[in-house]
């Protein structure tokens, strides 16, 4: 029994949580792909307590066309720091599909 | 205008149904066998016999022929082609025309193309390989209660396949303790648990305590960890009257998701069972018990594309689809073919892959690919590379053997899932990077670098018994 490990509970955020938190520069990998595909990237809070629901607060409106990663990056920035202790998500929404083609939690609070 | 006149007896097939000069409808059904015939049976009588016999003829002319337009309502073969690399063999193409089926009953269509034929003395063996449903037909079908676009809505996921994981052993757990695996499953990382298939009602385990207790397992799960959980609690029983009881129940108990054997079950259950649940906002996952009696055998039976188009029609927003890599029988490039007519709109004709026609489903929901069967972690990366993210990874003995138990299993696999996916929006290729990806994730996962080291050695090497006519041997 002494090898085995007890396993320990904690949060989860759905897609990646399961991984450490991205460096600046894993996310902006990520933000990369979601223009590549084609996506509409977009940002999203909320306070911890409240994540569990479907909607998230909107920071603005999704970036409709937006190409540029330091953009993209600029304004999940700014919606952290206005927003101290809340998680922030970063959406790349799919209008083909009419679904979210990739969305994870970028700040965990 | 012709008269045609009364005349008893025994006629060739061919002289009704062989019409090579026919263009098909954009409204027949069209469907193609892989014929072998009797020896002394040419293709021709062969090919019209198979057209007669699962469409309006019988072996002899009757009177009551006459009363009727037959040469509106026969089915028509239009065209025979080689098989590649087997030259007793021969492909032979069916036209039907629309009104020989009732509407929305893939029960009628198939009591029809699949029926008295198969037995036909004239044929020594004989394979459905495709059909063609037209658009005209498709619409007329319920379809998945939800697809997979509503279900990724529904379950908040995104971006990725979802991974589940059948509670094993697969028989004789008492519901407290079968519950007590699935929060174990559903804490550690997992987004969905499942009944095995054989799992309906036993004197081990009832059904309704299997779902009390599971359901207790998946709101502690959800609570803990802040994600959305399900388990498919077969409603597969032996009567429909008892399979909507056991639906309602878990209705009743909040479960966001069911299962059916679709064809142990049946297709009139299944489609009943589909509609109930578009009906009542419940998800239903699709097991396949006794797919691989028809489907296995190169010359006869019915080829797996058909049985998964037969599910879309009917009904399921889940299916197993086989994993390439794991256990059980699956060609890699016919899988794609069939993962495809699952999940996507709009499909072309891709002999490559198995599929001799283009099939529209018009805005019909797609179907998540379930992927099961002794999978474990180090399939990951060639697993995401082969379904994409439109896909659910059930790991059985790959979660619930972890050394550490089921909650580091499915912690291990939720790394090694989540590390692939990012890796791969990278740009990196993930098969051929497979074990860099992975082992980099382990430093940062003990559950994961312990189930790679588990089952690093397991291996299913053995050739596909039934492969793809794609070229002469």
């Amino acid at each position: 029994m002494s090898d085995i490990q007890s396993f320990k509970q904690s949060q989860k955020y759905e897609t990646f949580s399961y991984l450490p938190e991205m460096s600046p520069e894993q996310v902006r990998k990520q933000v990369e792909y979601i223009i590549e595909q084609g996506w509409n990237p977009a940002v999203e809070h909320s306070e911890p307590e409240n994540a569990f629901g479907h909607y998230w607060y909107m920071w603005k409106l999704p970036m409709f066309g937006e190409q540029s990663v330091d953009t993209v990056l600029a304004e999940v920035e700014a919606c952290r720091q206005e927003n101290p202790g809340h998680m922030v998500r970063l959406i790349g929404y799919d209008n083909f599909a009419q679904s979210q083609g990739l969305a994870f939690v970028v700040h965990r609070s | 205008m012709a008269v045609k006149t009364y005349s008893a007896g025994v006629k060739d097939y061919r002289q009704t149904y062989w019409t090579p000069e026919y263009t098909p409808r954009d409204t027949d059904i069209l469907a193609v066998f892989k014929v072998t015939p009797q020896p002394g049976v040419d293709r021709e009588e062969a090919a019209a016999a198979v057209a007669a016999e699962s469409s309006t003829g019988t072996w002899t002319t009757v009177w009551t022929d006459l009363l009727t337009d037959l040469d509106y309502y026969k089915g028509r073969a239009y065209k025979i082609e080689d098989v590649p690399g087997d030259d007793e063999c021969f492909y032979a193409f069916i036209a039907y025309p629309i009104d020989l089926f009732e509407e929305g009953s893939v029960v009628n269509v198939f009591t029809s193309l699949v029926g008295n034929v198969f037995g036909f003395k004239a044929v020594r063996t004989l394979r459905l390989e495709d059909v063609r449903f037209p658009i005209a037909y498709v619409k007329t079908c319920g379809g998945p209660p939800h697809g997979i676009q509503v279900e990724r809505d529904v379950m908040n996921k995104y971006g990725r396949p979802l991974l589940g994981c059948t509670i094993k052993p697969k028989l004789g757990l008492s519901a407290k303790n079968y519950g007590r695996a699935v929060y174990e499953c559903l804490r550690g990382g997992l987004d969905f648990t499942k009944d095995d298939e054989n799992v309906n009602s036993q004197p081990f385990m009832r059904w309704r305590q299997r779902f009390d207790f599971v359901m207790e397992a998946i709101e502690k799960a959800e609570a803990e960890t802040g994600e959305r959980k399900g388990h498919y609690l077969n409603v597969t029983a032996p009567t429909p009257e008892e399979m909507y009881k056991r639906a309602e129940y878990a209705k009743e108990i909040g479960a966001p998701i069911i299962m059916h054997d679709y064809i142990t079950g049946g297709f009139c259950a299944n489609t009943g069972l589909a509609n109930w649940c578009r009906d009542n906002g419940m998800l239903l996952h699709i097991h396949r018990a006794m797919h691989a009696v028809m489907d296995r055998h190169p010359r006869h039976g019915i080829h797996f594309r058909v049985l998964a188009k037969i599910l879309r029609l009917s009904g399921g927003d889940h299916l197993h689809t086989g994993t390439v890599v794991g256990k059980l029988e699956g060609d890699r490039d016919a899988t794609l073919g069939w993962i495809d007519l699952l999940r996507d709109d709009y499909i072309k004709e891709d002999r490559s892959r198995g599929i001799f026609f283009d099939q529209d489903w018009g805005s019909m929901p797609g179907v998540f690919a379930v992927a099961s069967g002794g999978i474990h972690v180090w399939h990951m990366p060639a697993l995401l590379s082969i379904f994409g993210d439109d896909a659910v990874f059930q790991f059985g003995g790959g979660t619930l053997g972890h050394p550490w138990g089921n909650a580091a299993g499915a912690t291990a696999n939720r790394v090694a899932l989540e590390a692939c996916v990012q890796a791969r929006n990278e740009g990196r290729e993930t098969e051929k990077e497979g074990k860099e990806i992975l082992t980099a994730a382990a430093q940062h996962s003990p559950e994961l670098k312990v189930a790679m080291e588990t089952w690093k050695e397991i291996k299913f090497e053995f050739d596909t018994v039934d492969k793809l006519d794609v070229q002469h041997r």
